[in-house]
């Protein structure tokens, strides 16, 4: 496991809540930012700022320089061919709305398909559901077998000559479930559809290879993966990104403009209209630096052991509920205890300093299909600690006590 | 930060046993509210005679604040004209805020350590907005 230590890199960590140390265990949704990702944004602020690609002057050299050297930076954390597959985003889901907007409109129609699971956040569902709604195409799923997971034998059913469009998540950020992308690209590929990864929950937690996996298009976000809000990426293979049009229209994203029409700049420029989130791709950079310093192989790991910790003891508390499979899981913990409301957990868990998530995760038909109307998650990453397992534990002994007490 | 404060008896005494659980089988006024930041959802009717409301009824899925003061919320309209119920919303509303509003069904104010816990006020706050709802939206389409 990693060293505790790795704590004191992360000044929001050194706090209490409501009087007791802070114990996070809300990563998946936003993971907490080391001082050399807060320390790079302010030196960027500090020296080093200007607009970009536009200006004559030094600083505006600097900037271009910062801001593409983040560019790069990405593109070999991703595994991508070149920095001009990378294109910089707000997040994951601007990412796959740039995808679903702009390539799934221009290639799908009335007979075309684009395959889905259930599992899918709402950001890799309803920016399908639109697409598919603009150009009359049908929505499809791959169903889920009972443990969460996906079968390859239903994905060779349900993909077929008329799928243009796979979209599946990496990681589910409910169930846990890791998917299996590399195999999914091959059935996609045969049928000459493309691969769309939500790599929201995955790149944070394992090495990516864009090409090993052989995907089309990769979204993530920087604020998982210990970097700042605003800003992810689109990875897209160059080939398809040059048969794309752009979704917004504005500065930095123009060739040659008359009052008539325009022409747009190569990819991945055309893709970034308006002064674009430059703190934001420095303080990834900073991100990527600090995760591959502490190494992904040494992340993986750690929350590997970390979450199988997690899992053996909150399985032994009476009348908790793990949903997801139990083997080959990724860092977080989707669960209901009792018939104690998400809500009211979490609540009894702030007041010990435990910061869970509860509700619907932004996946509402997942959880119709699980049968619940919210869960609690608790999930891990690289700061965590055993300890940080056992207040969460004796937390939830706490509020299974309290209710059992004030409802028995 | 006491837990006791959001808890109170009385509270989980609503929850364990929700007051006018269920759905009228004759007509009624309907309205379904969500909170779609964490899934809770109400479904309630209102019994509305001649600017009344004689009774009303809820379903509803949610934690233990949004489902005991949907059941307080039930109990406390009983009997009042619409106008007043319509206060009482307000009532509700302003107590969320940190006012110190009376009610005359006294249940109510157990609600008031919510406020403690901002996280926690939409779910208190999510039968009331169900009850405004449902007297104007009845109002306008008569």
């Amino acid at each position: 496991m990693i060293a505790p230590e790795i704590r004191e890199h992360f000044p929001i960590l050194q706090q209490t809540i409501n009087g007791k140390p802070l114990v996070y265990l809300d990563s998946a949704a936003s993971a907490q930012r080391p001082v050399q990702v807060i320390e790079a944004i302010k030196r960027y602020y500090e020296h080093d700022h200007a607009n970009v690609h536009r200006g004559v002057h030094t600083l505006g050299a600097r900037a271009t320089a910062a801001y593409e050297n983040a560019r790069e930076k990405v593109a070999r954390f991703l595994g991508a061919a070149s920095a001009e597959e990378i294109i910089f985003t707000r997040g994951t889901t601007s990412a796959l709305n740039l995808v679903a907007a702009s390539y799934a409109r221009s290639v799908c129609g009335p007979d075309d398909e684009i395959v889905i699971t259930p599992m899918e956040h709402h950001s890799n569902l309803i920016p399908w559901q639109q697409a598919a709604k603009a150009t009359g195409a049908a929505l499809k799923t791959i169903p889920l077998q009972p443990d969460g997971t996906i079968s390859l034998a239903d994905a060779e059913k349900v993909i077929n000559a008329r799928t243009k469009v796979v979209a599946i998540t990496h990681v589910s950020n409910v169930l846990g479930v890791i998917n299996p992308v590399e195999e999914l690209a091959k059935i996609a590929h045969r049928n000459g559809a493309v691969l769309v990864v939500d790599g929201a929950q995955s790149t944070p937690h394992m090495k990516i290879d864009v090409r090993k996996m052989d995907c089309d298009f990769f979204a993530f976000s920087g604020h998982k993966m210990c970097g700042p809000t605003g800003i992810g990426a689109l990875y897209g293979k160059k080939s398809l990104l040059e048969r794309m049009e752009p979704v917004e229209f504005g500065g930095e994203m123009i060739d040659f403009v008359t009052l008539e029409d325009a022409t747009w700049k190569d990819v991945p420029y055309r893709f970034e209209g308006g002064t674009p989130n430059i703190a934001g791709a420095v303080g990834l950079a900073a991100a990527i630096d600090f995760l591959e310093s502490v190494g992904l192989d040494e992340i993986e790991r750690h929350d590997r052991e970390i979450t199988a910790y997690a899992l053996e003891r909150v399985q032994q508390i009476p009348g908790i509920r793990i949903y997801g499979p139990t083997a080959h899981r990724a860092s977080l913990i989707t669960f209901n205890l009792d018939d104690i409301h998400p809500h009211d957990v979490a609540t009894v868990l702030d007041t010990e300093g435990v910061a869970i998530r509860a509700g619907h995760h932004c996946c509402q038909p997942l959880m119709k299909w699980l049968g619940a109307s919210a869960t609690a998650r608790a999930s891990f990453y690289l700061y965590n600690q055993p300890d940080d397992v056992d207040r969460w534990i004796a937390a939830l002994i706490q509020t299974k006590e309290f209710f059992g007490h004030a409802i028995g | 930060m006491q837990l006791d404060e959001l808890y109170k008896r009385v509270i989980m005494d609503h929850y364990k046993s929700p007051r006018n659980k269920g759905t009228f089988e004759d007509d009624a006024v309907s309205v379904e509210l969500n909170n779609p930041t964490c899934g809770d959802r109400i479904s309630l009717q209102l019994k509305l005679k001649d600017g009344v409301v004689e009774q009303a009824r809820f379903l509803g899925e949610g934690c233990s604040i949004s489902m005991a003061s949907a059941s307080m919320m039930t109990e406390a309209v009983k009997g009042k004209t619409v106008d007043e119920a319509l206060r009482l919303a307000e009532d509700f509303s302003s107590m969320m805020t940190g006012e110190e509003p009376d009610f005359e069904y006294e249940d109510i104010l157990a609600l008031s350590g919510v406020t403690k816990f901002p996280a926690r006020i939409k779910c208190a706050t999510l039968a009331w907005n169900a009850l405004k709802k449902g007297i104007l939206e009845h109002a306008k389409h008569g």
